[in-house]
């Protein structure tokens, strides 16, 4: 039995998982499936793993249209992504025990298994398969968020499409060139390296390429945007890691990331748009890490994937609780709900604490590293912006969410405390929030930073609670928290109201959009006129056709089969043009 | 070989000719047969035959080599001959496969939509017009392609028309094919003449084998050239020469519809290779240049066209003809591309578009046959009230776009890795966009069926009612397959290989006679 699940890659447990599910009338069953099958897949990457010597694990080898693939490697780097999704996986499976929805079910199980089988891939190919049912798989999820959904759905979709399509085109590129499609370290200047950068740019957010992410996830239901928050952009992250390491210009790109969607997540109302704005933020210290390419800083960015799932995935708990109970997310409608939504206040105070890398909190552990490791490099600007950066966080995702959810202005609404499913999904992820920052015997950063990569220089040296480390941190906290407070007393912060924001992507929904409809309505004219033109020309030798062929004249003169012998006739002259004379 | 050992005798030494003989035949049976039950018990029984006996001839030519056939014991070229090979045994078995499936699924359709009277007839028609294409396929004389040709369309007509009795616009769409048709056939038999005139024999092989002594620059074999591509690009569907199509299509009897979109175009792209590359020499010049402005050309012009035309269709049927269009667009650029992975390409998707496209318009049937469905915009809710039927539809919808692990993503990697190795960098672009085309136009569709509520009549939601199993089970044959050949595709490429080493061999010069006889299949001759 074992020795049969051993032999595949773990992906594959869980899409069959939600191709059960797809046919499964019990939701109590389908529950069962959804939290057994990432527990299960869990083991085996253990059983896998450690029942071997190597460093990396290659296996589930199937040959596909004369190629070998490996779709199963399970080494020191993958493992983690491994690891985190499983478990991310439970998570949300407990968060979304109430809901009874069959779509969200299945595309929840075959998305979290696309994401398994994407990090565990180890050649270009299968990357590509799953990279594409990762995609299609959870647009379901986010067309789950109700009618206004669906045309976010479609620009999402057509987004992943296009990554997919860059990606197939890239590694076709590279693999014509190189004579392989493994996947390893492929570089920016390799054949079709740069198509594949993009294709992995658009799914981690890159600056101009993030809209989908707070296009598409704040319109998904209570459960979608939980799930979805967690695998695209951390798979993309991954893909970075394993692809581009050390490439320079993503620490730029890494640093913008970081920075630009602080100004947006100040002024947006809805709260959990504010979140998918910070979740880009967090992905641009990840990126800016991947950039440096030094032992900690791709140690720092291993962790932070960790905990980021873990907090941000809090965060977006409380959130989806908020939005159970009162029905929406909008902070101008929010407020003082601490006395009746205790638990979920405190829970999102933790994720609150964690994602401004409070220390003793998650975040803290794993920033502080890139961080660091950036101001090894003496990327003096960058290291700026990064500070900046922080103290955006904090500002918008540390005080903004939880301050205008749970407090401000008492909007008067008392509700009942978020289900127990919820609460048990929040605590978990509160409490390893928590328990993986600590240090000493009885914490879990021992276990956090045994995790990582490569120990070399990395994990077992790096000590966030230094002194200078603690003090610098809670400079940052306090300055940001001063500037909060101030802004707010002299009355200049922005009020929370309903308001539409200008992002880039009103370059496609409007600009582009008005553009297409009057291409298509100039495109109606241009072919009323040559039609009218061709009717012109061609109507005395088409008359004479429906003379001969329609003799009882029972057809309209809109009838085709004039014109179209006319134009037979002008196509084999092209043919005898083509075979005489080129 | 084992499964050699299964078919009889008389397969293996009269199954060319029985395949073209039988259906035909029985035609005249089936017409005279005044019930239904009885004639489709027929069709059922000669279509089975003839998946038997292709079946048994692919086989043979795999493990053998070509099968040649003289009709009537003459020796060609003055007799007529039947040649199987790589290329054309598994056209004949897909043929038969989709008439096969497509007669189950005959029983209720052709039920609901022919005139009671006309039933006889309209099966023996369509016997006709299958027994013309498996004559058009297995000739090795061109002069017989011509008339196997004429006889299949001339039947095609017919049923087109008699899709009257449930869309009077059938009429008009049978008329306008018939002229096209016509003129398409009449371009084919001027160029046979042409070589006629040249070559002064019928014989494919031996037609090769004076233009081979003639040379490519004679200008009667030029013209010949292009009355023949132009003949059989109408026939085929090449883009512009499409116009006849979408109304076929649509306006057809559903059963006849998939039948027709599986099968005719296919047949008649079989054609245009074998002239090509085994009759003309695609080294000449002028085959070179054409093949590559012509077919690949327009083939990419089609591909975007007819896509886009698809997108803005609201009638079903048309959305999936136009994408028929499209999609024969992608076999014709595979073929332009005149390499070996190629052509490759080309055939392997000219086979998996046959089973998504059979499994989309038998969908579309049953949808009619249900709830008188012909607009996309109607299809509201049949997630929910039709939904094994509209899950057929879907899995072949989705193989359609080409998404990864069914047969149309194998097909279009296929192309694309062709593309790639030619250096046509712009192609792969093509066909990278109407991919993201053909999502929208499928996309569409299954969106109006899963995520719209389902109509209501008197404030009540429309009550299941799910096709029967007669529609059911060759629509998720033929969708099962399209993914069974997406996941495991080895059977499908190694046919598609030996294909296209028939056509990369060049021009086939070999007349069996009396002294070349194939050393390991006795010389087959039949009825002394």
């Amino acid at each position: 039995m074992i020795d049969f699940l051993t032999s595949f890659s773990p992906a594959f447990i869980l899409i069959a998982a939600g191709v059960i599910s797809a046919f499964m009338p019990s939701s109590r069953v389908r529950k069962v499936l959804l939290i057994a099958s990432p527990a299960l897949a869990l083991v085996l990457i253990n059983v896998i793993f450690y029942g071997q010597d190597a460093n990396a694990f290659l296996g589930g080898k199937v040959s596909f249209a004369g190629i070998e693939l490996t779709t199963m490697r399970i080494d020191i780097l993958s493992i983690i992504w491994g690891y985190i999704f499983c478990l991310a996986g439970v998570l949300n499976g407990i968060f979304g025990l109430h809901e009874k929805c069959k779509i969200t079910d299945t595309s929840a199980l075959i998305y979290t298994g696309a994401g398994i089988g994407a990090v565990f891939a180890g050649d270009l190919i299968t990357l590509f398969m799953f990279w594409e049912l990762l995609a299609l798989s959870s647009v379901f999820i986010v067309w789950r968020g109700g009618p206004k959904s669906y045309p976010a759905g479609m620009r999402y979709l057509a987004m992943h499409i296009l990554s997919g399509v860059l990606l197939l085109a890239g590694l076709i590129i590279y693999g014509r060139a190189t004579g392989g499609y493994a996947f390893n370290n492929i570089g920016i200047d390799a054949p079709g390296g740069k198509l594949m950068l993009l294709a992995f740019g658009i799914k981690a957010g890159f600056p101009l390429l993030h809209n989908w992410i707070q296009d598409a996830y704040p319109r998904s239901s209570v459960t979608g945007t939980v799930i979805l928050s967690v695998f695209t952009t951390k798979l993309a992250i991954y893909a970075l890691m394993r692809g581009f390491a050390g490439t320079e210009i993503l620490i730029y790109i890494g640093a913008v990331m970081t920075v630009f969607p602080v100004f947006f997540a100040v002024l947006e109302n809805d709260l959990r748009k504010v979140l998918s704005y910070s979740l880009n933020n967090q992905l641009g210290f990840m990126v800016c890490g991947i950039g440096i390419g030094s032992q900690l800083a791709l140690n720092g960015v291993a962790a932070h994937v960790v905990v980021d799932i873990l907090f941000k995935g809090l965060l977006f708990m409380s959130m989806g609780a908020v939005l159970h109970r009162v029905g929406t997310t909008k902070a101008s409608e929010l407020g003082g709900l601490f006395r009746s939504m205790p638990y979920t206040t405190l829970f999102c105070l933790v994720g609150a604490a964690a994602i401004s890398a409070v220390p003793f909190f998650g975040g803290f552990v794993s920033k502080s590293m890139i961080i660091a490791a950036v101001f090894e490099e003496h990327h003096w600007v960058v290291f700026l912006m990064l500070l900046f950066a922080s103290a955006g966080v904090l500002e918008h995702s540390g005080i903004k969410v939880p301050y205008f959810a749970f407090f401000a202005h008492d909007s008067g609404k008392r509700v009942k405390e978020a289900p127990w499913n919820m609460l048990a999904a929040m605590g978990i992820a509160a409490f390893l929030c928590i328990y993986l920052a600590m240090p000493g015997p009885f914490g879990g950063m021992q276990y956090l930073y045994g995790l990582l990569p490569s120990e070399v220089a990395g994990a077992a040296a790096f000590n966030p609670y230094t002194g200078d480390h603690m003090v610098f941190q809670m400079q940052i906290i306090m300055a940001a928290m001063f500037a909060f407070t101030l802004l707010k007393r002299i009355g200049l912060y922005p009020p929370e109201r309903r308001a539409q924001i200008l992002d880039s992507d009103w370059v496609y929904r409007r600009l582009g959009l008005s553009l297409l409809q009057w291409g298509s309505a100039m495109w109606t004219r241009l072919g009323a006129v040559i039609t009218y033109a061709l009717r012109g020309m061609f109507g005395n030798i088409s008359k004479r056709l429906y003379q001969v062929f329609s003799p009882a004249g029972a057809f309209s003169q809109d009838a085709p089969s004039g014109i179209s012998a006319v134009l037979i006739a002008g196509m084999l002259a092209a043919a005898l043009f083509i075979v005489y004379f080129l | 070989m084992q499964l050699m050992s299964l078919f009889p005798e008389w397969i293996l030494t009269h199954g060319s000719a029985s395949l073209v003989v039988v259906p035909l035949m029985l035609a005249v049976l089936t017409a005279l047969n005044p019930s239904a039950k009885i004639a489709w018990a027929t069709v059922l029984a000669v279509t089975a035959l003839c998946v038997f006996t292709s079946l048994g001839l692919l086989l043979q030519v795999i493990s053998h080599g070509p099968i040649h056939y003289n009709m009537g014991g003459w020796q060609p070229p003055l007799g007529i001959g039947y040649y199987v090979d790589s290329l054309n045994a598994p056209i004949l078995l897909l043929i038969s496969v989709v008439a096969f499936l497509c007669t189950i699924y005959a029983l209720p359709s052709v039920a609901a939509e022919v005139e009671p009277k006309k039933k006889g007839p309209f099966y023996a028609a369509f016997l006709i017009s299958f027994a013309g294409l498996l004559g058009m396929v297995i000739t090795a004389d061109a002069f017989n392609v011509f008339v196997f040709l004429e006889v299949s369309s001339i039947s095609t007509y017919v049923l087109v028309g008699m899709g009257a009795s449930r869309d009077r616009r059938a009429l008009t769409s049978s008329f306008n094919y018939l002229i096209m048709g016509s003129i398409g056939a009449t371009f084919f038999v001027i160029g046979i003449g042409f070589l006629y005139m040249q070559t002064g024999t019928l014989n494919m092989m031996d037609i090769a084998r004076v233009l081979q002594d003639i040379g490519p620059n004679d200008r009667v074999v030029q013209l010949a050239f292009a009355f023949i591509v132009i003949g059989l690009g109408l026939k085929l569907a090449m883009f512009p020469l499409h116009m006849w199509l979408p109304g076929a299509y649509a306006y057809a009897p559903s059963f006849f519809t998939a039948f027709l979109a599986a099968t005719a175009t296919k047949a008649a792209l079989y054609l245009l290779l074998r002239f090509t590359f085994t009759v003309f020499d695609p080294s000449w010049d002028f085959v070179a240049t054409a093949l590559m402005i012509l077919l690949a050309g327009l083939g990419i012009l089609g591909m975007l066209a007819s896509s886009l035309q698809a997108i803005f269709q609201n009638d079903l049927r048309r959305v999936l003809a136009y994408s028929s269009v499209a999609q024969v667009g992608y076999m014709l650029l595979g073929i332009g591309m005149a390499t070996t992975l190629g052509l490759t390409a080309g055939y392997l998707h000219m086979i998996n578009h046959a089973m998504m496209k059979g499994a989309l318009f038998i969908a579309a049937g049953a949808f009619w046959y249900r709830f008188g469905i012909t607009q996309v915009s109607d299809m509201r809710g049949l997630g929910k009230t039709m939904p094994w039927t509209m899950a057929g539809f879907t899995t072949a919808g989705i193989a359609l776009i080409g998404v990864p692990g069914t047969a149309g993503f194998v097909s279009k990697l296929t192309l694309v890795r062709a593309a790639a190795e030619n250096g046509w960098w712009w192609a792969i672009g093509v066909i990278v966009v109407t991919s993201i085309l053909a999502i929208i136009y499928i996309g569409r569709i299954i969106e109006q069926a899963y995520f719209h509520p389902v109509p209501e009549i008197n404030g009540k939601p429309v009550a299941r009612n799910e096709a029967p199993y007669t529609m059911l089970i060759p629509l998720w044959i033929m969708a099962l397959a399209s993914v069974a050949f997406g996941i495991n595709a080895e059977w499908t490429t190694s046919l598609a290989e030996a294909a296209a080493h028939v056509l990369d061999a060049g021009p086939n010069t070999v007349i069996p006679g009396a002294h070349d006889v194939m050393p390991v299949v006795p010389t087959v001759t039949g009825g002394h």
